[in-house]
């Protein structure tokens, strides 16, 4: 085990890797979302109060899920790059930030999409809202820390205690439906006990979830590759890679 | 169900469907980002090891 961990650090081993994985993890995200988006649009019922504006929870949802996920994985591949030195951890660290932002960016927008007709508002100053925005500005707090820094250290370092304050940030947004009365709605899956909502828009929507984890592994892996040559382009292993047809 | 109440989505077409395209917008072009990295970057990383006479 600690020796796959080992091995998987090595940037070589990384590369070489990832570039097998990449193609099977993007065809397994287009079927998802091929079948995601036909049950979520297609198959799934209207709502007898929403009718089928609710269609939008396919989109918000995930991103909103993606968009607290992808920011433990960035503060944690962070922390891990910064206590055992592990070059790969600070690379990914630092490809999840876009992503994260663009999540962030992607639940808020639909957030208000869906506001307007059901809530009858684009935005409140709800916890719910609010707190998903200073996700947002945490994303490009750091977006903009990793760019201003020259020195790749220095800035995996800087980067990486500001994502670590932020987390605070992760179960106030998670639990701030419960802490505070507002207008946003309560957890309708991840609570105790069963999900209330029904099995017929459940499906889709955790389809839709996986699909958008998927795309996010991809995806990440896709960007790390190529920071990963950048930093290492001085080493043989690149000459090899790079000199293969 | 035809086409045109699909489209329609029960009058919420505006919403629904923009909402739908973003995140099409923003899902595509994060793909394309490192796609279009990867590829100037492999041929700028080949073309100085060409001028270096490593290849």
């Amino acid at each position: 085990m600690w020796t796959f961990f080992h091995k998987l650090a090595s940037p070589k081993y990384f590369y070489a890797l990832s570039g097998r994985l990449i193609p099977w993890f993007g065809v397994v995200t287009v079927l998802l979302f091929g079948y995601g988006l036909y049950d979520g649009l297609v198959l799934a019922p209207s709502d007898y109060q929403q009718g089928d504006s609710y269609r939008i929870i396919f989109i918000h949802v995930p991103a909103a899920w993606m968009s607290m996920f992808i920011y433990m994985v960035m503060a944690g591949a962070g922390a891990i790059g910064m206590v055992w030195k592990i070059k790969l951890a600070d690379i990914m660290a630092a490809s999840c930030a876009p992503l994260g932002a663009s999540f962030t960016f992607l639940a808020l927008v639909t957030g208000s999409l869906w506001g307007k007709p059901m809530w009858g508002t684009w935005w409140v100053w709800d916890a719910r809202l609010t707190s998903e925005l200073m996700l947002l500005f945490l994303y490009l707090g750091y977006i903009a820390l990793q760019a201003a820094i020259d020195d790749t250290r220095t800035a995996a370092r800087a980067s990486t205690v500001l994502a670590l304050v932020g987390v605070v940030n992760i179960p106030i947004i998670h639990y701030s439906v419960v802490w505070w009365n507002t207008l946003h709605q309560g957890s309708t899956v991840t609570k105790l006990g069963a999900p209330s909502i029904a099995t017929s828009m459940l499906i889709p929507l955790l389809v839709m979830a996986l699909a958008f984890k998927l795309y996010f592994i991809t995806v990440v892996m896709m960007r790390a590759r190529t920071v990963l040559l950048e930093r290492e382009r001085g080493s043989s292993w690149v000459r090899e890679v790079l000199l293969q047809p | 169900m035809t086409l045109t109440e699909f489209l329609h989505m029960g009058g919420y077409a505006f919403y629904v469907w923009t909402s739908y395209g973003l995140a099409a917008v923003i899902l595509i072009a994060n793909l394309l980002v490192p796609m279009v990295n990867a590829r100037r970057q492999r041929r700028d990383l080949i073309g100085k090891l060409r001028r270096e006479g490593l290849a």
